[in-house]
């Protein structure tokens, strides 16, 4: 296969060769050793019932315990969860208000910095949660950091209900040697950097190798390779921030190489990603024939998502492209494959005298069929992209964590333990699900907290003084929220230096900045 | 464009349901992964066309409204502002699936073909069925007049993997 000579020709070694080289300074080679395996499946779906036993302590007044005082609920995080929740209590209680908190001055989340910004449609969903935000019941307050700036039991003094969707803001470690090494960034940072998020704006990774390298085969996988495979006049239209697009002007990757632990059948990306991955202008795929052995018979059993998923996905690998089609990708410059069952092992940074300080090298395990041989495969690679997944963190000691399933304990966004406090989003789930799937997870919350209050467990016999009680603790502690109509401030500079280029927006890179736009 | 148009007459911005305020402004700048994008296209009708479709909300309850030839059954809930929570959330653009709706079976046959960007957003929906489709990407037509649309309930555990 043609494929395999071009990426292995000449470079199969072992992986102790390169590791006695290492920290020996002058030019280095960075590669990563996978284990590679065959018919082994992993199921990683984390059990979603997560049940133990009742914790409710129904208030003493019990059904008459509400009264007429209004309900004030806290949200915490701005993303899809927090919109869609907001919503749904907004819209099912006339009586409840509802203030979102969130840690940037800036509101939507993953909307506005994870979407790809070659993905223009997902973000309509931003006209939806615009009208919650300016609904009258519903204030945004921007730039507060929850467990920083007001910790969550002051927010559970001053509301009765607090409700947790903070996201997921960290990445899942590969947990081998050398991940942190220069060259080897995580999906998270590297999507933060081209979709403006502050704090990845310092990233300026390294593109002038040819090869790159992605670890893990899901949607974010594949942002990231279209990112580095997208012709530079189509990024252009797109909001992608301009130090992004100057960087990827620049680029010498010219292929993307996307690495799966698992086989075809378990690929995690979904079909409207893998067919756009198909059609990119001016890349043409470039599979590995074998990864594809025994998978037609496979198929069979299958359900229909799955099996069509598959079906594409053996008719870009396989399939001899029609007239038209081979065309395309004869004039391709850019190349992009899948490659499956190998698992990372180890990343090494190499001594290399005598070539490119930038060239890198990447390693596998090598196993025939079904056994470990230990044997490795050697890719040189200048660039790796661990895209395995995003993971929440705790943001505040007084909220219960599970740190090994790194979500917030919850049943049906109850969280388990503490009365009044909710979560949703990828915080009660984990970092999976898209957008609508996070809405029906927030509905679901939502649905939860409005019984809890219909039925007196969430107790509304006191009125709550809601923002108005932690208005003074975040001026004594020098915190300025933005508001909605803030955010509007920066949205239309935003706008509008975008449009001076050609784009729907240029994005502000700075939270300083932000500020500033506020401000002035 | 049947959608645009029946952005341009919604003015209001309930909360019960979104309004559209936006998208006639939307550019596409996704069109060049598709190659096509999936607004419907139609005429405006004579008030005397109109197409009865009746809508069977989460909690059970149907709602009873009409709409017009070419225009989607997006459009539909747009302009009678219909208080189907969600509904829409990426205007018509074949990038959501939130438009998720069951036919019954004669109804389903009668709805024309599906594209295979529509099945593949399709294939992501909550509670898939044999005849589910988007509602941005079905059209009325007089023929339809008095269908059945189901909105599927949401499933209460969201970690739906792909395999169903
Ligand atoms: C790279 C990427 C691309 C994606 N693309 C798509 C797509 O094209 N289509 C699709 O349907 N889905 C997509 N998704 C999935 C979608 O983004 C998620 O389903 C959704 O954003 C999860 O919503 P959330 O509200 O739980 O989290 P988030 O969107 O992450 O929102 C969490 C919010 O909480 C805030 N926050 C964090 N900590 C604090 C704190 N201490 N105090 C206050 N606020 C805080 C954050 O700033 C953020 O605004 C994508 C995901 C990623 C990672
Ligand atoms: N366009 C879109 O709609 C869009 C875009 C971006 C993101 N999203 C959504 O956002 C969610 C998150 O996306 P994601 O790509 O971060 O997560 P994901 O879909 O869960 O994919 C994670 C990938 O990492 C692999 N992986 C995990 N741990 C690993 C390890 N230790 N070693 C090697 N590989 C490992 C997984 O392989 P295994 O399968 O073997 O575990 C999988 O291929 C998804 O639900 C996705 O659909 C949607
Ligand atoms: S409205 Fe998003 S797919 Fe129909």
């Amino acid at each position: 296969m043609i494929g395999q000579k071009l990426l292995f020709s000449g470079l199969r070694t072992s992986a102790s060769r390169w590791i006695n080289r290492l920290n020996e300074g002058e030019t280095f080679l960075t590669h990563v050793s996978f284990k590679k395996v065959t018919g082994i499946r992993i199921q990683f779906k984390i059990d979603s019932k997560y049940v133990l036993g009742n914790f409710y302590c129904i208030n003493g007044r019990g059904q008459a315990s509400f009264s007429s005082c209004s309900p004030k609920v806290c949200i915490v995080g701005s993303g899809p969860a927090g919109f869609y929740t907001a919503h749904h209590v907004i819209k099912a209680r006339q009586d409840a208000e509802v203030d979102i908190y969130e840690r940037l001055p800036v509101p939507f989340g993953l909307v506005r910095f994870g979407v790809a910004p070659d993905h223009p449609e997902v973000k309509n969903v931003i006209n939806t949660f615009t009208q919650t935000a300016k609904h009258s019941r519903c204030n945004f307050y921007g730039n507060i950091n929850v467990g920083k700036d007001v910790s969550v039991e002051e927010l559970q003094q001053a509301y009765h209900a607090v409700v947790l969707s903070y996201g997921a803001e960290d990445n899942r470690k590969m947990g081998i040697p050398g991940e942190d090494l220069a060259g080897v960034y995580s999906a998270k940072d590297f999507v933060g950097w081209y979709n403006g998020l502050p704090s990845c704006q310092k990233l300026n990774p390294d593109l002038s190798c040819d090869t790159a390298v992605i670890l893990g085969q899901g949607n974010v996988a594949l942002d990231v390779a279209r990112i580095l495979l997208s012709p530079i006049n189509i990024l252009k239209k797109t909001d992608i921030t301009q130090p992004a697009l100057e960087a990827l002007e620049k680029s010498q990757v010219r292929r993307v190489l996307i690495v799966g632990r698992r086989g075809p059948i378990q690929i995690a990306c979904t079909i409207k990603e893998l067919r756009e991955m198909a059609k990119l202008p001016g890349t043409r795929p470039e599979m590995l024939a074998a990864d594809f052995d025994g998978i037609t018979e496979a198929l069979k059993n299958v359900p229909r998502p799955r099996k069509r998923l598959t079906e594409l996905l053996l008719k870009t690998a396989l399939e001899v492209p029609n007239e038209e089609e081979q065309e395309r990708r004869s004039k391709a410059s850019r190349v992009w494959a899948f490659q499956f069952f190998r698992s990372p092992v180890e990343v090494l940074a190499i001594k290399y005298t005598g070539v490119k300080s930038n060239l890198k090298q990447l390693e596998f395990f090598h196993v025939s069929a079904s056994v470990l041989t230990g044997e490795l495969e050697d890719v040189p690679c200048g660039l790796i992209i661990s895209s395995i997944g995003y993971k929440s963190t705790l943001i505040d000691p007084s909220v219960p964590f599970d740190s090994h399933k790194a979500i917030v304990p919850n049943i049906n966004g109850r969280v388990q333990q503490v009365a009044g406090l909710y979560c949703s989003g990828w915080l009660k789930t984990g970092p999976t699900g898209v957008i609508a799937t996070t809405m029906n997870n927030s509905f679901d919350t939502a649905k939860s907290l409005l019984d809890d209050m219909a039925s007196g467990t969430v107790d509304l016999s006191a009125s709550k003084a809601g923002f108005h009680s932690i208005t003074g603790l975040l001026e004594k502690r020098g915190v300025k929220p933005v508001l909605f109509s803030d955010w509007e401030k920066i949205d239309s500079v935003e706008t509008s230096k975008g449009e001076a280029i050609g784009k729907p927006r240029e994005k502000i890179l700075t939270v300083q900045e932000m500020l500033q736009v506020v401000h002035k | 464009m049947a959608l645009v148009a029946a952005l341009r007459r919604l003015s209001h911005a309930s909360l019960g349901f979104y309004s559209w305020r936006a998208a006639a402004a939307t550019p596409t700048f996704g069109a060049w992964i598709t190659g096509q994008r999936s607004f419907t296209v139609g005429s405006q009708p004579l008030r005397s066309d109109k197409v009865t479709v009746h809508f069977i909300n989460r909690d059970g309850d149907k709602i009873t409204v009409k709409g017009s030839p070419g225009e989607s059954l997006l459009d539909v809930v747009i302009n009678e502002d219909l208080d189907i929570d969600g509904f829409g959330a990426c205007e018509g653009t074949l990038a959501c699936s939130t438009c998720h709706l069951i036919f019954e079976d004669d109804v389903f046959k009668k709805l024309g073909r599906i594209t295979d960007e529509e099945m593949d957003m399709l294939d992501l929906a909550y509670g898939l069925t044999d005849t589910s489709r988007l509602g941005c990407q079905v059209c009325l037509s007089k023929s339809l007049d008095g269908l059945v649309a189901k909105v599927p309930e949401s499933v209460a555990d969201a970690r739906q993997s792909q395999d169903g």
